[in-house]
This record gives C-alpha cells, sequence and structure tokens, in this order.
C-alpha cells in the first residue's frame, strides 16, 4: 500500500514541476533558475508540514516521500547551478545554491513550526 | 459583404489551439509521470535499504542525489553531444526519472532534523551535499563530453 501511494503521490509531482517550470519561464525570461527553486521551496514547505503533523504512514508515503520527493529535485538545481558556473554567470552561480538552500531551509522550518502550532 | 476582421480568433479557433497543444503536453507529461514514479520507487528502495537516525548522516538521500546528479551531467553531455535520440528521452529520464530519484526537500528537512540533534553532523550534511552535487554533475557531463569527443577524433 505504502509503495502504491507513493507512486500515486510521485505520478502527480514529477508532471507539476514541468508545469511550474514552464510557467515561471513563460513569464520571467531570467537567467536565473526561477522556476526550479519554486518548486524545492514550496515543496520544502509542504514536507515540513507533514514531517511536522502525527500524520500516519499513508499520508507520509503519498504527500511526503512521493508528491513531495518527485516534485522537488536535486538533480535539476545541480545542474542549473552548473550551467550558470559554466557560462560564466559565477555570482549568479553561487546565489542561485546559496538562496536555494536558504529558502528551502527556511520554508522547511515553518512547515515544521507551523505543523508544530497547529498540532498543539 | 466581405468579413470586417478576417483574421479574428473565433472560439472555435482557441479550442482547437488549445486542443493541439494538450495533444503535444500530453506526451510528455505521461514520460515524466512515469519517470518520477520510476525515480522516486528507486529512491524509496534506497532510503529503507539505508535507514538513518535523526542525528546521523542522512547518507541515503545524500548518496540518491549525489548519484542523480552524475547520471544527470551524463545524461545532458549525452543529449548534447552525441545524438539527440527521441523527443520523449530527456523529460523521460532527466526530468522524470531522475527528478523523481533525486530529492530538495528531503534534504531540507533532514538537514533541520539532524542540525536539532547533532549541530556538526548536520552542518556537515548542509554543505556536504551541494558541494558533492556540484562535482557530481560537473564530473558527470566533463567524462562524458570529453569521451564523446575523443570516440569522433578517432578512426574507425
Amino acid at each position: 500500500m505504502t509503495v502504491l501511494l507513493l507512486a500515486v503521490g510521485a505520478a502527480i509531482g514529477a508532471p507539476l514541476r514541468y508545469l511550474v517550470d514552464q510557467l515561471v519561464r513563460t513569464r520571467h525570461d531570467s537567467v536565473f533558475p526561477w522556476g526550479t527553486f519554486a518548486v524545492n521551496v514550496t515543496g520544502s514547505f509542504i514536507l515540513g508540514l507533514v514531517a511536522g503533523l502525527p500524520a500516519p504512514t499513508g499520508v507520509t508515503a503519498l504527500i511526503g516521500v512521493g508528491f513531495c520527493g518527485a516534485f522537488t529535485t536535486y538533480s535539476t538545481f545541480g545542474y542549473e547551478t552548473l550551467r550558470l558556473l559554466q557560462d560564466g554567470a559565477r555570482l549568479y552561480a553561487v546565489l542561485n545554491a546559496a538562496a536555494s538552500v536558504a529558502a528551502g531551509l527556511g520554508a522547511g522550518s515553518i512547515g515544521l513550526t507551523l505543523a508544530r502550532a497547529l498540532h498543539g | 459583404m466581405p468579413d470586417p476582421n478576417p483574421s479574428a480568433v473565433t472560439g472555435d479557433d482557441l479550442r482547437a489551439t488549445r486542443r493541439a497543444r494538450w495533444r503535444q503536453v500530453l506526451p510528455v507529461l505521461g514520460a515524466i509521470s512515469v519517470g518520477g514514479v520510476l525515480g522516486s520507487l528507486s529512491r524509496y528502495g534506497v532510503s529503507v535499504a539505508m535507514p538513518h537516525e535523526p542525528r546521523d548522516f542522512a547518507w541515503a538521500t545524500f548518496g540518491v542525489n549525489v548519484i542523480g546528479c552524475l547520471l544527470m551531467g551524463v545524461l545532458m553531455a549525452l543529449l548534447e553531444y552525441a545524438r539527440p535520440g527521441h523527443p520523449l528521452l530527456r523529460p523521460f529520464l532527466g526530468i522524470g526519472v531522475l527528478g523523481g530519484f533525486t530529492t530538495f526537500s528531503t534534504y531540507v528537512v533532514d538537514t533541520l532534523r539532524t542540525s536539532a540533534e547533532a549541530p556538526g553532523t548536520g552542518l556537515a550534511y548542509l554543505l556536504g551535499t551541494p558541494l558533492a552535487a556540484l562535482v557530481a554533475v560537473w564530473i558527470g557531463a566533463t567524462l562524458t563530453r570529453t569521451t564523446i569527443l575523443r570516440r569522433r577524433r578517432e578512426p574507425t
């Protein structure tokens, strides 16, 4: 059952990441990879929420491991950072890495804190 | 009487355009979805095989993210320098499989949890993952590109 729920979450999360990235690309013509930044920060917030709540195993598998795991990505984050470095946009590369990690940690902590506050 | 505005877009035209766009996008979304499931199940398999306590370094997620980055470097160099392959190959393998295999959200929550219990380990994980990931993606891309270009130069 865990595997099935995980698969459902991933089946939704991965294409949603692509759609968000496309949407961001059409609205912001920028060298900074805002699309990946947005999904990674949003996904970190959602996972923080799920991790902070006493969620049943099924919910963790569906939303946490499946959806958030597939919605967020490290490989594209790494690749885009490398591309920025190789294209000579060193400042953007460093900013992308630092801002993604910092904003992700911030979003994750807010999610965790909010979950604990809600749960009381 | 001639049409006063021959280029006017009717509702039917709009619907047809939208349908055509979905026909283009749906196979891509399908490929990403199936790839994402395969990648995520593999990540789950690794995490079950290598469980960790909150105070310990999350080796499973670290390994998955670094290996995923290495493979992403290989894949992107292959698509760029070797034959382009099927148009759905990049969405399936890159955005789907590797995107589903690697995870940013678990990296974040692992970092927060480990830092709360063992700050030193948390810091090592926090900094070690992006550094190793970046080196891995660079090694994957560079080795693949060099191999392809060298083979191309060699007479067959």
